[in-house]
């Protein structure tokens, strides 16, 4: 009897461990990079990390979406390359007409946001109606946006956006001044030269997007019928047909959260560095955004997978870059602990038992 | 006596061709209310097209189908479910990633308002509906909330009749119920059978396994290369018979007067 309580109390320790190991792991990595990367526990690199995370973060949203249903979107990385490009041309174009800044902004956003639902829906309708498997169908999505992208800026960054557009991609929710107090929304006024050096920035504008965007997905994903349909398609897709689910209206609509997830990371690059850039073809977005899924604890299979969850992995997957770059090491290194990290995800996956309820 | 009722489900000289072949040549046969009918055959006998062609997956080329005595068309699965026709195959058709009370309100999700804004999926709601028709089945499983690859074959399989019955079927098919499980399992699932039977469900059993067959069915239909070669009442005969019929070696002087 003692036996079987251990046992059970050591199983329960187990399966604790397989579903929250990453929050450790992420937790681990950041006290360790504290102590070997110079000037890597300040705010100013927590903020480098929290906005340059911002993009990965929704990308990664969004194939787990596609995931979850047991398909996979390889067009992620170069949508996001060509929204990037086509609303920064529409925001440079219409300030350089006269506009407002505000409204060419606002417009650029608009533009780049419904036209990056297109891809999404040229995917969902390839893989759902015409039964294309969603690798080949997404691979070539990945081609056109590339091209599309590359005709678009010819191959250059699109420069002269209006210049508030990096303020809002730049700026924090409330900068700390130590000394002189909080002002929140602006930098306090009246601080000049090498002071600037001192202000804190706490919570930048590109997280709060991507957070609150991230947060209203997740709950769509866990508390509502789209959410528990999107995890029936991808446990059994015939299961989903003969209980009346309209799986192909459902995978439409998820190939358009993926897409729409990649234009808004597209709009967001634009705001944090000034400019719009088709996506470089060694970066391999789509790919860490696969990894940052899988490592939150997604199966290729389908059928699990959280936002949460992937969220940790694109923080882990960042922390890995800027820590071993303050660390001094070699950046190759970094590809290797990725690697290492995305199959030690899965064998965790794979050994550690699962939640029974008594 | 039972002939005196209505018959839940009637079919009247069903074809069904397939290109050269005919799969179900001129087979009728009623199934009433709380009666247990098994359709017996072997491989390719045509079982499987006849129960597809009542649960709405081949519409059928020739013949009548009549539901409660009203003639109807089945031309789609979700015809059939809407007249109270549930089949579960083979495969269960469960998505093994969701919990038990998921499965059973698949595609038909009981919502609630949360905070009066948004409609969020209600799972104390789809957790004690579920718990009251297991028990009405008299289905034990430890606990709803667990995900049905944790469990095994006869309580997947006790999952899925649940579903139908939770969804109001008045006939229910069922293919092959019992080929996947272990002894004491195959029990269960004929248990839950005949607690159905007694509920008033009328049910349609393929299975290869006549012992099962024998155990629950009121009466044996046997087909035989797309034809109905028998019908009798379970009491009145023996697998040795239903054997005969099934591979076509009876007598000629047993079968005298008796082959349809």
């Amino acid at each position: 009897m003692g036996q079987t309580l251990t046992s059970k109390r050591e199983k329960n320790a187990l399966v604790w461990f397989g579903q929250n190991w990453i929050f450790l792991f992420l937790l681990f990595l950041v006290i360790l990079f504290s102590f070997v990367g110079r000037g890597f526990f300040s705010p100013k690199t927590l903020n480098n990390i929290l906005i340059s995370s911002s993009p990965a973060l929704l990308l990664a949203a969004g194939e787990a979406f596609v995931i979850i249903t047991g398909g996979i979107d390889l067009s992620v990385g170069f949508v996001r390359g060509l929204i990037s490009v086509l609303s920064a041309i529409v925001m440079r174009d219409l300030y350089a007409l006269g506009y407002s800044p505000a409204f060419a902004i606002s417009v650029g956003i608009i533009v780049g946001l419904g036209v990056g639902l297109l891809p999404g829906l040229v995917n969902g309708i390839l893989v759902a109606k015409f039964r294309v498997p969603p690798f080949i169908a997404t691979l070539g999505m990945y081609g056109i946006a590339n091209g599309f992208a590359l005709r678009l800026s010819q191959g250059f960054p699109i420069s002269f956006v209006p210049p508030q557009a990096r303020e809002i991609g730049n700026g924090f929710i409330a900068y700390w001044f130590p000394g002189k107090g909080i002002s929140f929304f602006a930098p306090p006024e009246g601080i000049s030269g090498a002071e600037v050096r001192h202000i804190v920035g706490i919570i930048p504008y590109s997280i709060l997007i991507a957070g609150v965007i991230i947060a209203v997905f997740s709950f769509i994903l866990t508390r509502t019928q789209f959410g528990q349909h999107t995890y029936a398609i991808g446990g059994s897709i015939d299961a989903a047909r003969r209980a009346g689910i309209l799986v192909d209206r459902h995978l439409i609509k998820v190939y358009m959260i993926s897409s729409f997830f990649a234009a808004l990371a597209g709009v967001l690059s634009v705001l944090v560095f000034g400019n719009g850039a088709p996506t470089q073809f060694a970066s391999s977005l789509e790919l860490f955004a696969v990894a940052a899924v899988v490592i939150g604890g997604a199966s290729l299979m389908g059928g699990k997978g959280s936002l949460t969850k992937t969220a940790v992995g694109v923080f882990i997957l960042s922390v890995l870059e800027i820590g071993f770059l303050m660390a001094g090491v070699f950046p190759f290194y970094r590809y290797i602990a990725v690697g290492a990290v995305l199959v030690f995800a899965v064998i965790i996956d794979q050994v550690m038992p699962e939640l029974v309820y008594e | 006596m039972a002939d005196q009722k209505v018959p839940l489900l009637e079919v009247k000289n069903i074809v069904k061709r397939f290109g050269g072949l005919v799969a179900v040549n001129r087979v009728s046969m009623e199934v009433y209310p709380g009666e247990v009918v098994a359709l017996l055959g072997d491989n390719g006998a045509g079982k499987s097209t006849l129960i597809k062609v009542v649960s709405g997956v081949y519409p059928p080329d020739e013949g009548e189908i009549y539901f409660e005595g009203k003639e109807v068309k089945i031309n789609n699965p979700m015809d059939a479910i809407q007249l109270g026709i549930e089949t579960i195959y083979q495969d269960l058709a469960l998505a093994e990633n969701l919990n038990v009370y998921s499965n059973i309100f698949l595609g038909r999700e009981k919502l609630k308002k949360w905070l009066g804004l948004v409609s969020v999926l209600d799972h104390d709601y789809m957790h004690d509906e579920s718990k009251k028709v297991l028990d009405r089945l008299g289905i034990e499983i430890p606990s709803l909330k667990n995900k049905i690859k944790m469990l095994s074959g006869g309580q997947r399989q006790s999952v899925a009749i649940s579903r139908s019955i939770y969804w109001k079927a008045k006939l229910l098919i069922m293919d092959e119920p019992t080929a996947a499980l272990g002894v004491a399992e195959q029990r269960k699932v004929l248990d839950l059978v005949r607690t159905l039977k007694d509920q008033g469900v009328g049910v349609i059993i393929i299975s290869h396994q006549l012992y099962d067959v024998f155990q629950v069915a009121d009466r044996m239909i046997v087909l035989r290369r797309g034809e109905k070669v028998g019908e009798r009442i379970t009491k009145d005969t023996n697998s040795d018979e239903i054997v005969g019929l099934m591979v076509g070696a009876e007598l000629v002087e047993d079968s005298k007067g008796e082959e349809v």
